[in-house]
């Protein structure tokens, strides 16, 4: 239920970070990370998820399939 | 350790300024002799300054006059055809005035790597210290860290007077850091002047905060003024939390660009446009573009060329887009000159560059070096000596070059322009050695006078005292369409083949005023074309050069 951020694709430029509306994302070691707790795909706050619109670099930010998809709770 | 690095840096930067005011003072590291003269100069007060301000305002800054009105460079006029707060704001700016770049000193702080749309000519994964382009930096800054470097950089380079923050993504797109960058300098160093250059997606919302915090040059990139000329340059926009693309990104941009252009002008923040020129794609339209940004009262257009090459990895560069040659470029300058000022000394620099237009000095500052250093000390009053003694280093600059005109006679008037390519390493003067050139500075000179209408980056010729025989070639074609070259030195070697590929060597002119020397030189040409002595021919195209930028250090 999350998205995550390949290292080494990110090139640590931060416009993800303030886009998040969950304040998943933080800098480490120069490239961002995307909380998986934090993280809801953006459901319920955009319709597209903020992290993947702003990214410069395509194919960065995805879905983590180490979790199920994020379901909306009531 | 960390005292040794501050004094070189230190002492490099002294180094620096006194070379350039070796004409006034002794070229011994003399602190007592220098504080002599700064006494001189403030002890007759006043008025001389204000004198001085007017002679430079009189001077025509850096063109010809004679092309329906105004010169090609950034500050043209004073009086005449520029309100005397306008020239206060611009005459020690090297972006908005081409006169001012031959002083003074710029620096970039990299707070803003954020960026909200994607340009087809930059790809942000791409980062490398040899790299001279915007968009590209080697470390970025806190703002704190930031406002460290501006006061360690002023106290080490007296002639910097303008810091600027360009990215490496959008200023606006970090707000926070910008804007707090900008804070923490009007404390600490209120007499640099403060710029910014944004794409405008997001001006409109920020004009007012501009204005407050005192910024008064504002470049906005603008490559198009019509929606299907930007589908092809902007594959999308970061819009209202989603990401917007084709046309309508397209129209939406320009759209926030020229309502942020409007107001701008109605907050009385001086605007600076900048346009990629893509030939094929936008290059006959930049003549619209020209005509949308003046009526709304941009103050001066800087039209670039594209920097475009497949190791960049951007679209363009991956599909093959070419730039322009210099002689297109020049073309399109040449045609929205008019009555709009246009900006031919842009060196399209680095979001973290430091120096003069032309040189990069941001190694002698990394973060490492800016860390290390415990504590800058603001040095406000040789930086003010400092920037006296440039004031009059231009003064009789301007005077020179009057003097050389009042000599071309009204018989000398005719239709013939040269091109002539210069080596200086500042200040107007003819004093770079041929094999020692990074870049070389263009000169067009006819009867009305002369103008800078360019440069040329060129790989250095002399690598460790030895003259490179691979790189002469393209040190040709980069001034190819040029009839002389200034030089304050050349060997015999690159000298003959210059005159063969029909480039006049001078070196006469040594350390003499680039435009006084330039008017003389043409002078004797149009003498020479009388007597037939020899043939007037129109020189062919040059190149603009692409690729890395090596620095000589």
């Amino acid at each position: 239920m999350a998205y995550k951020i390949i290292a080494s694709q990110c090139t640590g430029c931060s416009a993800c970070e303030p886009e998040c509306p969950n304040v998943a994302i933080r800098e480490k070691n120069g490239v961002f990370i995307i909380d998986p707790k934090k993280c809801s795909e953006c459901i319920g706050y955009f319709d597209d998820p903020q992290c993947v619109a702003v990214c410069p670099v395509d194919v960065t930010c995805v879905i983590d399939n180490a979790y199920p998809r994020y379901v909306a709770t009531a | 350790m960390y005292l040794t690095d501050l004094k070189y840096i230190f002492i490099s930067g002294m180094v620096l300024a006194y070379k350039l005011v070796s004409d006034f003072i002794s070229a011994t590291f003399n602190q007592g002799r220098f504080m002599q003269v700064h006494t001189e100069q403030l002890n007759t007060g006043s008025e001389p300054l204000t004198a001085l301000l007017e002679k430079i305002a009189d001077h025509k800054g850096c063109g010809t006059s004679s092309e329906g009105g105004k010169s090609s460079c950034g500050s043209s006029g004073g009086p005449a055809d520029m309100a005397p707060e306008v020239w206060e704001k611009v005459k020690n700016h090297p972006c908005y005035s081409e006169e001012a770049h031959h002083h003074y000193a710029r620096m970039h702080v990299a707070v803003a790597p954020a960026c909200n749309i994607q340009c087809n000519y930059c790809n942000r994964k791409y980062d490398c210290a040899n790299e001279s382009r915007p968009g590209v930096v080697s470390e970025k800054l806190t703002p704190e860290q930031a406002a460290k470097k501006v006061l360690a950089v002023a106290s080490a380079i007296p002639q910097m007077t303008v810091l600027g923050i360009a990215g490496p993504g959008d200023p606006l797109a970090n707000p926070a850091k910008t804007f707090k960058t900008f804070e923490l300098i009007a404390k600490t160093a209120p007499d640099i002047k403060l710029c910014l250059s944004t794409n405008g997606l997001s001006l409109p919302e920020h004009v007012e905060t501009i204005k407050a915090f005192n910024v008064d040059h504002v470049t906005i990139t603008i490559n198009m003024v019509d929606p299907e000329v930007g589908q092809h340059i902007y594959p999308w926009i970061f819009w209202k939390n989603k990401r917007v693309t084709g046309i309508e990104a397209a129209r939406i941009l320009s759209e926030q660009q020229l309502l942020g252009l409007e107001m701008l002008t109605a907050a009385g923040v001086l605007a600076k446009i900048n346009s990629v020129m893509i030939p094929g794609i936008n290059d006959k339209h930049l003549v619209e573009v020209n005509k949308a940004v003046k009526s709304r009262g941009a103050f001066l257009h800087n039209i670039m060329p594209l920097i475009s090459a497949p190791e960049h990895g951007t679209v363009f560069g991956l599909n093959g887009q070419r730039g322009p040659s210099a002689q297109e470029l020049k073309a399109l300058q040449d045609s929205c000159e008019g009555d709009m000022n246009m900006m031919r000394h842009c060196r399209q620099c680095r979001a973290d560059a430091v120096g003069l237009l032309g040189e990069d000095r941001s190694a002698e500052f990394t973060t490492g070096k800016i860390d290390e250093m415990s504590e800058v000390v603001y040095d406000a009053a040789t930086r003010k000596a400092y920037q006296e003694l440039v004031e009059a280093e231009r003064m009789e600059k301007v005077a020179a070059k009057e003097a050389a005109m009042a000599g071309m006679a009204d018989a000398d008037v005719s239709d013939i322009k040269i091109l002539i390519a210069v080596a200086t390493k500042g200040q107007g003067r003819v004093n770079e050695h041929f094999g020692h050139v990074s870049e070389f500075q263009i000169y067009e000179v006819g009867s009305a006078g002369s103008k800078f209408v360019g440069h040329r980056r060129v790989d250095l010729y002399c690598q460790g005292g030895f003259g490179e025989e691979e790189t002469l070639p393209s040190v040709v074609r980069a001034i190819n369409d040029c009839h002389a070259v200034f030089v304050a030195k050349i060997g015999g070697c690159p000298r003959d083949e210059l005159k063969q590929a029909g480039i006049d060597p001078v070196d006469r002119f040594a350390h003499e005023f680039i435009e006084e020397s330039a008017i003389t030189y043409f002078k004797e040409y149009l003498e020479k074309v009388r007597s037939h002595e020899v043939d007037h021919v129109t020189r062919g195209d040059a190149d603009i050069r692409q690729g890395a930028y090596v620095s000589a250090a």
